[in-house]
């Protein structure tokens, strides 16, 4: 474990008084409040940080014992006895204590700050547990309809429904999903953040939706129907004579979802490809030859 | 038809550790909004994780009640921005 120096993260030096802890905690909380910094997980962790570099230095024992023993400030008596036991046995100094550390960047203190009750003189202070934050991937199509999954976030499973026509980058809160409240403080929230791929077929913009669509030279010239793909199936498109290669058409309501509200849809924005004929046969030159000598 | 919840006053005061008198300041300040059903006062649902928001900076921040309507401004210009920057962002991916 990386070790933690609660006066750096104060910002403070070791003969800082009771009072230059606390204006010191009030400045940075209200620069670092998870209220403040929605989906800042740097800021949140900080935060934490915070919290638990305050819960030590503001209560006289603790900050005591850190300033005794450091990073191992909470093995510290043990620390004391092992060294005590090895003089007797006439093992001389330098040996290190290797405290019982998981090899997160935080100290065990963490799980009581954000978990259980916290003791000393800041157990009536009530702090909001951590937020979560969580990725989640979408494709077109199923962002595209309202549906439930079930998330697995820090070992409990949430089932959420995700409405329709959710946007790529979308965040959405799920309260109270996240980490313990603090002294009865509330629990965190969960923020999940959707990241929808992109789509082979359609480009998405807002509730639009692009695509090309390819139509040989005949039913460009003479005009015609055709059968395209939209996001919830097949339709028949006419494509009227003379159309130009790469000219728009707009199909109002096959677009995408308009999101939570029910029955709105963006439209459907079609460019047209028209493809030359290559390899012809000698009868079609010959007929496109008429064709060119007509139009002169 | 769409039902609307509310919660107490009382309850959402017990719940947060804070005073009746605090709810009608921030209600004097146009911070939250307090809905009279019957003979209750109550916040309606939908607006409760924002005014649980206002009593956190109150409370856990020190901040005074004219500082708290500033944050809660600032705030809310900040995530109109942020949805702009995502709508701008995909709509820039759409060119690339």
């Amino acid at each position: 474990m990386a070790f933690v120096d609660y006066y750096e993260i104060l910002g403070i030096n070791k003969n800082a008084t009771e009072d230059d802890i606390k204006k010191a905690y009030r400045k940075l909380a209200r620069k670092l409040h998870p209220d403040l910094n929605p989906n800042d997980k740097d800021a949140n962790k900080k935060f934490q940080q915070l919290n638990e570099a305050n819960d030590v230095l503001s209560d006289p024992e603790k900050r005591k014992k850190y300033d005794t023993y450091g990073e191992n400030w909470q093995h510290g008596e043990e620390y004391e006895k092992a060294r005590q036991a090895q003089g007797r046995q006439g093992f001389g100094g330098g040996q290190s204590f290797a405290g019982d550390f998981d090899g997160t960047d935080f100290s065990d203190l963490f799980g009581s700050m954000f978990g259980g009750a916290a003791g000393g003189r800041n157990a009536q202070v009530k702090f909001k547990g951590q937020d979560y934050n969580s990725e989640l991937h979408l494709s077109l199509q199923n962002a595209y309809t309202t549906h439930s999954q079930t998330l697995s976030v820090n070992g409990r499973n949430v089932r959420i429904t995700i409405p329709a026509g959710v946007e790529n980058g979308q965040i959405i809160k799920l309260k109270g999903y996240g980490g313990k409240g603090m002294n009865g403080g509330p629990d965190g929230d969960l923020y999940i953040t959707f990241n929808i791929a992109n789509d082979a077929r359609f480009k998405r913009s807002g509730n639009d939706l692009y695509a090309t669509e390819t139509i040989n030279l005949y039913t460009a010239v003479l005009g015609g129907e055709i059968m395209i793909d939209t996001m919830n199936g097949k339709i028949k498109l006419k494509v009227k004579p003379g159309t130009q290669n790469g000219s728009k058409t707009r199909i109002k309501g096959k677009g995408f979802p308009v999101y939570k509200k029910e029955g709105e849809y963006g439209d459907l924005f079609i460019t047209y490809q028209v493809q030359t004929p290559t390899d012809l046969t000698e009868k079609q030159k010959e007929l496109f030859t008429q064709l060119a000598e007509l139009s002169k | 038809m769409e039902t609307q919840e509310y919660i107490p006053i009382d309850v959402f005061c017990r719940q947060h550790g804070i005073t009746v008198s605090l709810i009608g300041s921030l209600q004097n300040f146009g911070l939250i909004e307090v809905m009279h059903i019957g003979q209750v006062d109550c916040i309606p649902v939908d607006q409760l994780g924002e005014a649980e928001k206002i009593v956190r900076l109150h409370t856990e921040l020190d901040i005074n009640l004219e500082g708290v309507d500033v944050i809660t401004h600032l705030l809310e210009k900040i995530k109109e921005m942020q949805a702009e920057i995502l709508l701008l962002k995909n709509r820039l991916a759409f060119y690339e």
